[in-house]
């Protein structure tokens, strides 16, 4: 295999874009990109995207997009697999590359929720029709059965979790392309509505528009785009059971460890080396599970890493510093791109005021459904 | 009519129908082809007994727009004596009560309408027991 770089990114801002269509978006993030490159050619389009089939009525994304990107004829597909949508069309882009099959690669991660009626239902897709769904259970609700068990099994507290969402918001707020660019207390975010037992509405992470796009190549020919290229050391796929039921444990992420492991082992490289990561908080159960699962924080104990600094900026493992799904915002299939653009920014030291200093190695970590697809990408300063 | 979809999960909705791998004794509901646990595909057919414990609970407050009238209510995932867990509605009780290790049966009730015809969709919920 060869080595592959990052070698570009581009990225709307996250939010309500009411003025946006999903192609409109789309555009926006790939040209970005193609212009920081300088090129305007690319051999193969990957689209990571969720359901713009339930959202704006559109599938067929790959040739839409290429169409639209003025490179009709070029190679391009769509990778589904949920709110992990955006880091699989990730590592397709980088399978690709390492293969030699392609010398460029523009991955583009999208999603237009706010035109759709009901995205409570179009989300609920991500879980077990027949078997969840049927009895009337929603996305938080299913990370609610989770939070339940966490407390159950470690003593996690419903505080424990607000100081997640506090710690993001904080985070959030230095990022311009952020939904919500405003901090929130630990009493704001314990004074806002249920939505399912034990998470709140400042649990959870919000619907929104957005894209992003990064440009890949072989390393060796990265110079040719930028003087400042970020290898992808590693990429580790894995799942779990769909139906929360039959897991191992409710209290672990499985799929998330699976994935952790395969790309540490790739990198040669243990959760100690990891200087800053992205993991996908999209309640704040799950940052609390995905960073003991990834190994950032001993099993059991991320109750109060939030909470004591361990994993805020300036901390031993600064952990979500573009604001994450919470704050950032969390158009699904833009998740997993937005996070590898949030590294290859921290290893190009370009991120303002969320900068981790003298950052070298970068994780991301891109989740679907209630946990049954996760996807671990670790990122090297070249 | 009621809908292909909807006939076809009625053994394991109604009945609880269940299968025991043949080759290392787990039982998986609904019965499906392949082991999760040991790839084994030999089955034996079996049921879920209507009782089970409460392993982890939410109470559902911002619901579906087909559970919108119901909620708030509670779902569970609940483990029944053969070992398989499900996920059901608590009913019957306040559902904030809704606890970790609460013993619960299970029982045939109407759970949704299915679609502009509005079709009865029927299954278990899970009532505390005693």
């Amino acid at each position: 295999m060869r080595d592959v770089a990052i070698v570009a990114a581009g990225m709307t801002p996250f939010g309500e874009l009411w003025h946006a269509s999903l192609r409109d978006l789309c555009v926006e993030a790939a040209m970005e990109a193609l212009k920081n490159a300088k090129t305007d050619q690319v051999d193969a389009l990957f689209v990571g995207n969720m359901s713009g089939g339930q959202f704006v009525g559109q599938e067929h994304l790959g040739p839409l997009f290429a169409d639209q990107l003025g490179m009709s004829g070029v190679a391009a597909m769509r990778v589904e697999s949920a709110c992990a949508s955006g880091g699989t069309a990730l590592r397709a882009a980088f399978a690709e590359i390492a293969s030699g099959l392609s010398e460029t690669a523009l991955v583009v991660g999208v999603e237009k929720m706010t035109d759709a009626t009901d995205v409570t239902e179009i989300l609920a897709t991500a879980a077990d029709q027949e078997n969840e769904v049927y009895h009337g259970i929603t996305f938080p609700g299913l990370y609610a059965l989770i939070a339940r068990a966490h407390m159950q099994a470690y003593g996690t507290t419903e505080e424990d979790l607000s100081w997640v969402s506090v710690k993001n918001h904080k985070q959030g707020a230095l990022n311009p392309k952020a939904q919500f660019r405003r901090e929130v207390t630990v009493e704001e975010v314990m004074s806002s509505s249920m939505v399912s037992d034990p998470l709140r509405l400042l649990h959870c992470s919000p619907v929104s528009d957005g894209a992003a796009a990064v440009l890949l190549c072989p390393l060796k020919e990265a110079k040719k785009y930028t003087d400042r290229p970020v290898k992808i050391l590693a990429s580790g796929l894995a799942t779990d059971s769909m139906a929360l039921a039959d897991r191992r444990e409710l209290a672990s992420l499985d799929a998330v460890e699976r994935s952790a492991r395969k790309a540490y082992k790739m990198a040669g490289m243990g959760p100690q080396n990891m200087q800053v990561a992205e993991v996908h908080d999209c309640f704040a159960i799950a940052e609390i599970c995905c960073v003991e699962a990834l190994g950032l924080v001993e099993k059991g104990k991320a109750g109060s890493a939030a909470r004591t600094g361990y994993t805020a900026l300036g901390g031993c493992i600064p952990v979500n510093t573009s604001g994450g799904l919470k704050s950032k915002g969390h158009p699904v299939g833009a998740t997993g791109v937005a996070q590898a653009i949030e590294i290859f920014e921290q290893l190009r030291e370009e991120a303002g005021e969320r900068q981790v200093e003298g950052a070298r190695i970068g994780l991301t970590q891109n989740m679907g459904g209630s946990g049954a697809s996760s996807v671990v990408h670790i990122f090297q300063k070249v | 009519m009621p809908s292909p979809r909807y006939w076809r999960e009625v053994p394991s909705r109604y009945r609880l129908e269940a299968a025991r791998c043949l080759g290392c004794g787990k039982v998986a509901f609904p019965a499906r082809r392949v082991c999760p646990h040991c790839r084994g595909e030999r089955w034996e057919n079996t049921a879920l007994s209507q009782q089970g414990k409460i392993i982890t609970a939410t109470v559902v407050r911002v619901a579906p727009a087909e559970f919108t009238m119901e909620a708030p209510y509670a779902v569970a995932v609940v483990e029944t004596p053969e070992g398989a867990r499900l996920m059901a509605q608590v009913a019957d009780c306040d559902p904030a009560t809704v606890q970790p290790g609460m013993e619960v049966s299970l029982e045939f009730r109407l759970l949704r309408q299915e679609g502009h015809g509005g079709i009865l969709c029927y299954g278990h919920k899970a009532v505390p027991a005693g």
